[in-house]
């Protein structure tokens, strides 16, 4: 593995390192040779088209898929065996896609729900009501009188009342107005500072790089592209994204395992794509 | 006069068809198990009940404090084993074991304690007995108390769900199992929870019947199941206060079919069973209203 | 796609699509060879052992029209005792008018598969849990029904009439026949039933009911057709049931008891295959008849290996056969055979596929 690159924040370990994971769903390879390290303190984006396996990495950080090789450490430690619950215990939270409230609890109940096993730390249900501010007089209401922005509100309130240390976000924007993302997106500065580090889902990039401190473009379940947002081409990513272009021309997937991360002096540390194949 | 103390005697039946009901429905409701051994395990509750009493010669209402307690013991080791088991396998499994465990308790208390019935002897002349309204109306006592039991029960059950933390943690891991793991739950503490919660009402709904009528090896299944599914299904599915409602609509057209004929007692409950799975087969509450 | 099946796609390589690993021919020769055999048991045996058989034939019969139910259609029905109980008071009530119960055992073969209709109608409504003690509830409503009228014995049944004067060898043979025809046309019918586009349809709903209803597959009228069949098959055991017993007796004909040899048999012999039955039901007879003079605990025994099995060993016995020997003696299923990769490449590459 390369060393930690000199220019990303929180030098030293990383809170979460993903080393060539390989996930099947059945027979179908939905990742392959996957690696990534989220560093404390950053916001760690992974972008990618439909289907190129964003949710399933995300997902199977929180414990809900099992690799079939590869690990995931937290912290030092190997989490690959753990079971999700157990990794909210620790501190690895996710808000999953397509918000998964729960129907028949009121909106103070989901966030009483995602306190009971809390660590301790400064997200209490009361601090969630200050950030948001409708939240304390609707807090009776079912979750099916919210509307989407305000249901995603409350899922990341759920998870942030759980104290994680890092807070995973899939597909926040899912479903959402460009409006309400920009304001969903507009709380992150609030959330990271209390400490969270952030690794999220984005299907639209430009609000990702809006957002990141480090971006990782996946396709068909390996890594295209990953670096700082500042050191990528909007043609790089373009490339990455779709599987096109010069740069998704050579080499081959064991290679790009070994990129993330791999950013020398300023430039990209753009990973040489998997096989050229067609989407 | 006669059909007016039919129609109080169904009422009242129906809180004991409540009891028989709201584990069932809880299973369901939570876990999407249906346990066909619940009414054998009720029978075995019944005969644990009378061990309990034969033994130790305790007064009946003690027995409850050993029996619940040692049932919901039971719910939780069995949810966490074979039915957990049969769960992460598949729906269908959950079926087959259940089944399994129905027919080989009925068979084992049939082997150990023959086909006889036995009752639970209240000892206490208060239950018993029964009062008079105007002149032909007789109502034991006994029935009004396990009536006023079914709506304690449900009431605490309700208590239970809404605002206790392991009622909020059974809501939301019946909404969402995998949301729920997210937040930290580990969804098979939760279920054993539930189904230790759901083995004590079993427990209740056994002694209830030993002590209103007799229990016999197949009770379980041939009266305690079947009356505690029609009960669900004429209330509503996964409704906590729709298997009272269940369970006195069965329990009056039971006893207005005795009225007519003693032999058509039964019959008359299962025929008002089949109407609603015809006209309403959502029960007669429309929706879930309660968890 | 990069991955579909293991199996690498060779350019030019010929496919077979087929139904079996071996010869269909072979197995319906032996098939064959083994109902004669059985055909001429009466010739060679005592009443002793034809009347084990035909108990034997009675399981075997009710496990494959289990099996039918919840292995092939995902219908967990706990109330197939209503079909075995009509079966035998069809019989009764058509021995009733004079005629033969031989003669009326196709009566009421036909008589319950239109019963089933209306119960069909009934129950649909609800889904596997509840499905299953809608069944059972039918089962008792039925009984209970029945127990109503007493021309036909009311609670405590009656003797079946139409044996007066038969020669009591001659009868243990008809009998014995009866239940051979009924088994062998049961274990047919529901072997071509699968082989046909029933099967298709019903594997594309155990594979994926959504999709299978989004494509086109009538799902409903599968099912339907399903229990029907099921109602009929077990209708024609309950016909043998009663004919054997020389009577008919509420309580025994509707007992959920039936329920319980028919699902275990299934279990323990491999659910979701037409050979899993076969060895479930020899299984249970030897259980029953080894456990015979300790009352309930066959079933008890039964019941617990049928725990054992469903949660350790899903596949059941046949599935232990069928994973170590390959072996498929009625192939209801497509096997996917390419020349070049030989038996075992194929065996590997393309078993999930050819399970089904």
């Amino acid at each position: 593995m390369p060393s930690a690159a000199a220019d990303r924040p929180g030098n030293g370990t990383p809170l979460l390192e993903v080393s060539s994971l390989v996930v099947h769903h059945g027979q179908l390879r939905a990742l392959d040779a996957i690696s990534l390290r989220v560093f404390p303190g950053e916001v760690y984006a992974i972008i990618g088209a439909n289907g190129a396996g964003k949710s399933t990495l995300l997902r199977t950080i929180a414990g809900l898929h099992h690799p079939t090789a590869g690990s995931v450490r937290f912290d030092g430690e190997d989490v690959s065996r753990v079971r999700p619950e157990r990794r909210a215990k620790r501190g690895i939270v996710m808000v999953p896609e397509a918000r998964r409230l729960f129907g028949s609890l009121s909106v103070q109940e989901n966030l009483l729900v995602g306190a009971t096993y809390a660590r301790p730390g400064p997200w209490t249900i009361e601090r969630v009501y200050e950030m948001f501010g409708w939240m304390r007089e609707r807090r009776g209401q079912r979750t099916a009188q919210l509307s989407g922005g305000e249901q995603q509100a409350l899922a990341i309130g759920r998870a942030l009342v759980a104290n994680p240390r890092v807070l995973l976000l899939d597909e926040v924007s899912l479903g959402l107005a460009p409006v309400v993302v920009q304001r969903i997106y507009g709380m992150l500065p609030q959330i990271l500072a209390t400490g969270l580090t952030v690794l999220l889902v984005e299907q639209d990039v430009s609000q990702a790089l809006r957002v990141a401190t480090h971006i990782h473009c996946l396709l068909e379940g390996r890594t295209t592209l990953a670096g700082k947002p500042a050191d990528v081409t909007a043609g790089q990513v373009e490339a990455a994204y779709f599987g096109l272009g010069p740069a998704a021309a050579a080499a081959d997937g064991a290679e790009a395992a070994d990129t993330p991360g791999a950013a020398g002096g300023g430039s990209a540390d753009a990973a040489p794509p998997g096989e050229g194949s067609e989407p | 006069m006669d059909w007016v103390n039919a129609i109080i005697q169904g009422i009242l039946t129906g809180g004991l068809y409540a009891l028989f009901a709201c584990g069932l429905s809880l299973m369901f409701g939570v876990m999407k198990v249906v346990n066909l051994a619940h009414g054998d395990l009720a029978v075995v509750a019944g005969y644990v009940a009378i061990g309990v009493i034969t033994v130790t010669h305790v007064p009946v209402l003690w027995s409850f404090l050993i029996v619940v307690p040692v049932m919901a013991v039971l719910g939780y080791v069995l949810q966490r084993t074979v039915i957990q088991g049969a769960l992460d396998r598949s729906v269908l499994t959950t079926l087959i074991v259940t089944f399994g465990l129905s027919v080989v308790i009925e068979n084992g208390l049939l082997q150990f304690f023959t086909a006889n019935s036995r009752a639970i002897g209240t000892g206490l002349g208060l239950v018993r007995g029964s009062f008079t309204l105007g002149s032909q109306i007789q109502i034991g006592y006994l029935l009004v108390v396990i009536f006023a039991v079914a709506v304690v029960v449900l009431l605490v059950l309700q208590y239970f769900l809404t605002a206790s933390k392991y009622g909020r943690l059974i809501r939301a891991v019946a909404d969402d199992r995998e949301a729920a793991q997210l937040a930290g739950a580990d969804y098979r503490h939760v279920f054993g929870i539930a189904a230790a919660v759901a083995f004590g009402t079993v427990a209740l709904a056994g002694i209830a019947y030993g002590m209103y009528s007799q229990l016999q090896p197949t009770t379980g299944t041939d009266t305690i199941l079947l009356f505690a599914f029609a009960a669900v299904v004429i209330g509503g599915l996964g409704s906590l206060w729709g298997t009272l409602l269940g369970g006195i609509v069965l329990g009056v057209a039971q006893q207005i079919g005795a009225q007519i004929n003693i032999s058509y007692e039964v019959l008359a409950g299962y025929l008002v069973f089949l109407a609603v799975l015809v006209l309403r087969p959502q029960g007669l509450t429309s929706r879930r209203a309660q968890s | 796609m990069s991955t579909v099946t293991e199996a690498t796609v060779r350019p030019g390589e010929q496919f077979r699509v087929t139904r079996s690993r071996r010869n269909v021919a072979w197995t319906g020769a032996g098939a064959l060879i083994v109902v004669v055999a059985l055909a001429l048991f009466p010739y060679y045996v005592g009443p002793g052992t034809t009347s084990v058989m035909v108990q034997a034939f009675i399981v075997l019969t009710l496990a494959s029209m289990w099996n039918l139910l919840a292995g092939y259609a995902g219908l967990v029905s706990v109330g197939q005792q209503a079909f075995v109980g009509l079966g035998a008071y069809f019989v009764l009530i058509v021995a009733l008018g004079g005629i033969s119960p031989f003669a009326a055992l196709p009566v009421a073969v036909i008589s319950c598969a239109v019963v089933a209709l209306p119960l069909w109608w009934l129950v649909s409504r609800l889904r596997s849990g509840y499905f299953a003690i809608a069944t059972w509830v039918l089962a008792a409503t039925i009984m209970l029904i029945i127990e109503k009228f007493s021309s036909i014995g009311g609670g405590t049944g009656m003797p079946l009439p139409g044996f007066t004067g038969m020669d009591p060898a001659l009868l243990t043979a008809y009998t014995y026949w009866a239940g051979l025809i009924v088994t062998v046309l049961a274990l047919a019918g529901i072997y071509l039933l699968l082989r046909g586009r029933l099967g298709l349809v019903l594997t594309a709903i155990r594979d994926d009911e959504v999709a299978a209803r989004s494509s086109g597959a009538r799902v409903g009228l599968a099912r339907l057709l399903v229990f029907v069949v099921a109602g009929a098959g077990c209708g024609g055991a309950g016909a043998v049931l009663a004919i054997s017993q020389l009577q008919v007796q509420p309580s025994a004909v509707f007992s959920v008891q039936w329920t319980a040899e028919m699902a275990f048999a299934t279990i323990i012999g491999g659910l979701g295959t037409i050979e899993g039955p076969i060895i479930g039901t020899a299984v249970y007879m030897v259980l029953q008849q080894t456990l015979a003079s300790y009352n309930a605990w066959y079933l008890i025994v039964l019941g617990l290996v049928a725990i054992v099995v469903a949660l350790f060993a899903r596949r059941g016995l046949w599935g232990l056969v069928d994973e170590h020997l390959n072996i498929r003696l009625f192939p209801v299923g497509f096997w996917l055979r390419t020349p070049s990769a030989g038996r075992r490449g194929a065996r590997g590459g393309t078993r999930g596929a050819a399970r089904r």
